[in-house]
């Protein structure tokens, strides 16, 4: 089906119907690849990790299990995630703007940089003497290629983002596309900016620690470095937001022909993201001595609450769509036929809702409680805080990343999903395992168990502690709900390679998967009350009153605590 | 961009549709008020004696 040009190739997929440019397929096929290969190692380090950490197994001993925890922490949180985001920005860019790659050439030195930065940091661990978690946190010292194998996957992480920002311009040049970007490109075009704010930062950091590590430098101020790392480490994870928040409004196109509820609503949510989302980086000093409240407090409490607003917007707008479009295709009666009879069986739909859900009321509502000041000293150091961005990285971003390759493997691929009864399956196996881990083991946390810790007994020495049987309890159900989503991890990665390497050769005939426009000529009344989408309103509201809820109880319990009440 | 002419537009949708001006807000403001602004107030922790 290639139709080539003097140019550059391009074929039009039939599933889907987009006109895809074969230079940039490649690219974004090998970056899947690889981010799922990566996802594989990050999982079993996870794995590891969680039997450690469940009392009754404690499987690895004490500097296995802080070298697991380095591993597991920097190649599922940086490697899997970025290489599938240069995925999605390739992919973006080009299929949905029908464009050509700019400079292919530069894309593959991005490949290689990458893969050589990743595995030199990979090695450095492994060698031993690199356990210093993937905050690296001086005067923690790793030995120098771990820092230079970071450097060198970011430097190509940003000539990801140029090829992505060159692409766009082109875009505009040829014409391949009209009026404003497309709002899913818009939302990657967002999360490009923050990636070169991100990686800006992780630069200045990381230099002169690499240089400390061989020598050059005499010291590096601990209290500078968490400040810079974070400008780096937690706008890394806004990249991550941005980027599934693109996907499910994509997905939500793709499956109901949904239409985003208003165009610049969403648009104007992205530019608050711009504005506003990195001032979060404070929450991670929230307990740091030396830094002023005037400080804390502007970024987190005020200036993020604006980026929280945005959150809520494209939370609320993203199922709005959904519903609007199923109403319009006929599930109009009730509040909830439209959810009800939505495909909960294709791993598409299931794992971008179970995204949305997960991400909203797991990850969001406890980011946004942990980031007041008071409330930070409940778990400032505690498991709470993984098990918080378990909700955010994993649940919502991993799982995203997820429902999106079930599209990728038959349009890019051009290959059947092996096993459909267990694809079916997989996103609910890792978003249950994921959020029971996370809502159990944040219980652990309230109550104090520290996190990044190999035995909170202590057996053995001289402050050995027991805890409450209550705890080993949560630790013991949470660790299980781990384990079950390292099963639908382990899952996920087995399909897709199967899929890749074995699967049926979608035919060149093959039928158009994407759902049409919802508007052209369904329903037109629809809604209740005078909503559009009353279902969605309701769940809305019940995050909401969730929400407040739950600053409620954690002041309250702030206050026992300190016995005020 | 879109093609109707410019004064049709408002001026939130001419900025949305900037690119080069989101990606100037993206880098400066978080360099000014969290990464300069914390940075002062770690270099201005005053040493021990
Ligand atoms: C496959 C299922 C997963 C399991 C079973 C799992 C389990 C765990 C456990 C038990 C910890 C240690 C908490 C502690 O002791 O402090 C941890 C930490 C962490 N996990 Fe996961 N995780 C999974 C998936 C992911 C994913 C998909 C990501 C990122 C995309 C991720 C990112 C992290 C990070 C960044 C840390 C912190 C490491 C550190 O403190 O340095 N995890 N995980
Ligand atoms: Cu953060």
């Amino acid at each position: 089906m290639a139709i080539t040009t003097a140019q550059s190739p391009f074929r039009i997929d039939p599933l889907s119907g987009l006109r895809i440019d074969l230079q940039a397929q490649a690219l974004v096929k090998i970056n899947a690849v690889l981010a799922v290969v990566f996802l594989l190692v990050g999982g079993a380090a996870g794995l590891l990790v969680a039997l450690t950490r469940w009392p009754a197994v404690h499987l690895l001993p004490a500097d296995m299990f802080y070298m697991a925890l380095t591993v597991h922490g920097i190649v599922a949180l940086m490697v899997w995630i970025i290489f599938f985001e240069i995925a999605v920005i390739y992919f973006v860019s080009t299929a949905l703007l029908s464009c050509r790659i700019a400079t292919p050439g530069w894309a593959w030195t991005q490949v290689w940089l990458m893969v050589i930065g990743a595995a030199m940091t990979f090695v450095a661990i492994l060698q031993g003497n690199s356990s210093v978690m993937m905050t690296s946190y001086p005067p923690l010292e790793a030995a120098p290629h771990f820092y230079l194998g970071l450097i060198l996957f970011a430097v190509g992480a940003l000539i990801g983002c140029f090829v992505f920002w060159g692409t766009l311009v082109i875009a505009k040049e040829e014409k391949t596309y009209e009026g404003s970007l497309p709002l899913i490109v818009y939302g990657a075009m967002v999360a490009v900016c923050i990636a070169v704010f991100t990686i800006a930062s992780g630069a200045i950091i990381l230099i002169p620690t690499f240089l400390w590590s061989v020598g050059l430098i005499k010291s590096i101020d601990p209290m500078m470095y968490r400040v810079i790392w974070w400008a780096f480490g937690h706008s890394s994870q806004q990249i991550n937001v941005v980027t599934h928040i693109s996907i499910w409004y994509c997905i939500a196109g793709l499956i109901f022909g949904a239409k985003p509820m208003s165009e610049k609503v969403s648009r104007t949510a992205f530019l608050l993201y711009i504005l506003f989302l990195q001032f979060g980086s404070v929450h991670h000093l929230l307990s740091d001595p030396g830094l002023s409240s005037v400080w804390k407090v502007f970024n987190t409490s005020y200036m993020m609450y604006m980026a929280v607003l945005a959150s809520l917007i494209h939370g609320l707008t993203v199922p709005g769509s959904i519903e609007v479009a199923q109403r319009r295709n006929g599930y109009n009666n009730g509040l909830f036929e439209w959810l009800r009879k939505a495909p909960w069986g294709n791993p598409v739909f299931s794992g971008m809702f179970l995204s949305l859900v997960g991400f909203g009321f797991v990850g969001g509502i406890t980011g946004v409680v942990m980031s007041v000041e008071q409330v930070n000293m409940i778990i400032h150091n505690t498991i709470y805080v993984p098990a918080h961005f378990h909700g955010t990285v994993a649940g919502g971003t991993t799982l995203a990343f997820m429902a999106l390759t079930y599209f990728l493997i038959p349009v890019l691929f051009q290959r059947e999903v092996i096993m459909p009864g267990l694809a079916k399956w997989q996103p609910w196996l890792f978003g249950i395992g994921i959020n029971v881990f996370a809502i159990v083991v944040m219980g652990a946390g309230t109550l104090g168990v520290p996190r990044r810790h190999y035995d909170i007994t202590f057996a053995g020495q001289a402050l050995a502690h027991e805890w409450p049987g209550l705890i080993y309890m949560m630790m013991t159900v949470g660790e299980i709900g781990a384990v079950l989503a390292v099963v639908g991890g382990a899952l996920f990665c087995y399909i897709v390679v199967g899929s890749i390497l074995w699967g049926k050769k979608v035919p060149a005939d093959a039928k158009c998967i994407v759902a049409p426009p919802a508007d052209a000529g369904g329903h037109k009344e629809i809604g209740a009350g005078g909503f559009e989408a009353p279902g969605t309103f309701i769940l809305a509201m019940v995050l909401f009153v969730t929400l407040v809820l739950y600053y409620f109880v954690n002041f309250k319990y702030l206050a026992t605590l300190w016995t005020l009440a | 961009m879109s093609n109707e002419p410019i004064e049709q537009q408002t001026v939130l949708q001419r900025i949305l549709d900037d690119i080069n001006l989101i990606m100037c807000l993206c880098l400066v403001v978080p360099t000014v008020f969290y990464t300069l602004w914390g940075v002062m107030e770690v270099a201005t922790i005053p040493l021990g004696k």
